[in-house]
């Protein structure tokens, strides 16, 4: 798959001698949803700033669809759109006006069916003659999106999309996130709840002090670093592990009455048969099983405290 | 030239003008009316005639530049100040438009207002003293050049502040004694010697002096220097605004 955005060696120093980025090299392939992640100031809004060309880099080449974002700024930025992390609105403005004015200053003749079939797409038809400022904040978020999609870019950044929205239109924003994708428009987006990124994405980056320091294929990155484990719940509890069950790296509960095994999901053999072999010699009886593996917000966790 | 951009933005601008009206022209109209009100009737009734002209009528030009370089500096200054002040300068940085064309929709919206507040005035004025224009295209001139480079020093201000105290003080504390000391409601020739002089340190004697020649052909300086001085100021305003731009002064930082 080509990439869409492509950015070498790239570094950002704030004129207080903050180093925000420190040489991202990284490309987003077209069409893909891509996830960036990482704690507060990491680099992820510096990052997509650059990109946007709301921030100036201090060194390194960005290219969107094979354009430099300094050189031909009028072919990348008009490429994207971004839905940035505050929700900054033209408070006195009508969400129609608001939404034709974005179209116009990317460029774009006025189209009143393209702004009515973006404020459709994101139920704000009927608010149309409604001012920015007495929208709900979940519609303000709404307007901030048909904002970014009113010129038909390639490429949308979501900067924290759903942010202080509640679960049911969380979901929504998920459903038009992948309706955009189907369409053929690149999404790269932050977000601190690590369940949408595991819902939405394709791909993840993680991004630690200005260093990005993962990028994967989501699914292989749950796959390759993710731990599974085995909950055996005992019929009797036990005052420590038998002897003959030692090597099998096993944890007891507290209680007595939990056994925890883990293992390798890259591993050719897990050992779990082997495993209920041995309890069985070993007269060790349980009642239930189940098994769990790690969650990309404990990756997460453990790649950014590493 | 992203032609829909610089229209965007001047529409957009141009429709908070008429959003605000009150603010935007009656405040102007009715602060200028007053002026006249007591300038032109109290104390008009004192000094009867300067080079000719009644008292009155020679305070028109000073009026409309007063209210020009107010409306303008204010205009501007509040047009790029407000989408920083808000976040929604984000959009504007973001998108494919070159410095040039995001002046052209700001600058142009800010001094279309003041040229119609300007003339406004003008039109107001015709009600209260008996009006003539000499040269009406260098009339125009010096509203349309002087408009500009006030809404660019505008513009400029706006980038700059960051407060709200900041956007007020420079128009406050020194755009409008400079006008009151530059010749509004007298002529400099009526100053003691040394005041003439030192007067013609203050920029804004100038445009006075242009804007009334262009009326009554009386000036307190040469109308080829008063163009002169516009023009500079215009120049090194648009200098200024491409140096910002250039290095993100404020705004990409």
């Amino acid at each position: 798959m080509s990439a869409i955005i492509s950015i070498t060696g790239l570094n950002k120093t704030y004129s207080g001698g903050f180093e925000a980025l420190k040489d991202v090299n990284l490309d987003i392939d077209r069409g893909e949803i891509f996830a960036l992640l990482g704690p507060n100031g990491a680099g992820k809004t510096t990052l997509i700033s650059i990109v946007c060309g709301i921030v100036t880099p201090t060194s390194g080449q960005v290219l969107v669809d094979g354009y430099d974002i300094i050189d031909d700024f009028r072919a990348t930025r008009s490429r994207i759109g971004l839905v940035p992390q505050e929700m900054p609105n033209e408070s006195f403005e009508t969400v129609f006006n608001t939404v034709s004015f974005s179209r116009g200053l990317f460029g774009k003749a006025p189209d009143h069916a393209h702004v009515e079939k973006v404020l459709r797409a994101l139920s704000l038809w009927d608010k149309r003659d409604t001012m920015n400022m007495t929208l709900s904040g979940g519609m303000k978020r709404r307007v901030l999106i048909a904002k970014a999609l009113s010129h038909e870019p390639d490429v949308l950044f979501l900067d924290e999309p759903t942010a202080g929205v509640d679960v049911e239109l969380r979901q929504d924003m998920w459903n038009v996130v992948r309706e955009l994708r189907d369409e053929g428009v690149t999404v790269i987006l932050t977000t601190h709840y690590i369940e949408e990124a595991e819902q939405l994405a394709d791909r993840v980056g993680v991004i630690n002090h200005g260093e990005l320091i993962l990028v994967q294929e989501k699914d292989r990155l749950m796959r390759e670093m993710g731990k599974k484990q085995l909950l055996l719940h005992l019929s009797d509890p036990l005052s420590g592990i038998p002897e003959a069950l030692a090597g099998r790296g096993l944890e007891l509960s507290g209680d007595g009455y939990e056994l925890v095994y883990s293992y390798d999901t890259k591993g050719e053999h897990t050992g779990i048969t082997a495993l209920l072999a041995d309890l069985r010699e070993a007269g060790v009886h349980f009642n239930d099983l189940q098994t769990s593996q790690s969650s990309l917000e404990e990756i997460f966790v453990d790649l950014v405290h590493q | 030239m992203n032609f829909h951009a610089v229209k965007a933005i001047y529409r957009f601008e141009m429709a908070r003008m008429f959003r605000t009206a009150v603010q935007s022209i009656v405040a102007p109209v009715l602060s200028t009316s007053l002026y006249f009100v007591i300038f032109g009737a109290a104390i008009g009734s004192r000094i009867t005639e300067i080079d000719g002209v009644s008292y009155g009528a020679f305070i028109v030009p000073g009026l409309m530049m007063l209210a020009i370089m107010t409306e303008s500096i204010s205009n501007s200054s509040f047009a790029i100040y407000f989408p920083k002040f808000t976040g929604t300068i984000f959009e504007v940085l973001s998108a494919p438009v070159s410095y040039s064309e995001v002046v052209l929709g700001y600058v142009g919206a800010a001094a279309t207002k003041s040229v119609i507040v300007g003339t406004i005035i003008l039109v107001t004025a015709s009600f209260f003293v008996d009006l003539q224009i000499a040269h009406p295209l260098v009339m125009a001139t010096f509203l349309v050049l002087t408009s500009v480079s006030f809404c660019l020093f505008g513009f400029i201000l706006g980038i700059w502040a960051d407060g709200w105290e900041k956007l007020t003080i420079v128009p406050i504390l020194v755009i409008m004694p400079l006008t009151f000391l530059g010749g509004t409601f007298y002529s400099i020739n009526m100053l003691p010697e040394t005041w003439q002089k030192i007067s013609l340190f203050n920029p804004v004697v100038y445009l006075i002096s242009g804007m009334r020649w262009s009326f009554y052909e009386n000036a307190d300086v040469s109308i080829v220097v008063s163009l002169a001085t516009t023009l500079t100021f215009l120049v090194a305003c648009l200098l200024v605004v491409r140096w910002i731009f250039k290095t993100g002064y404020k705004l990409r930082n």
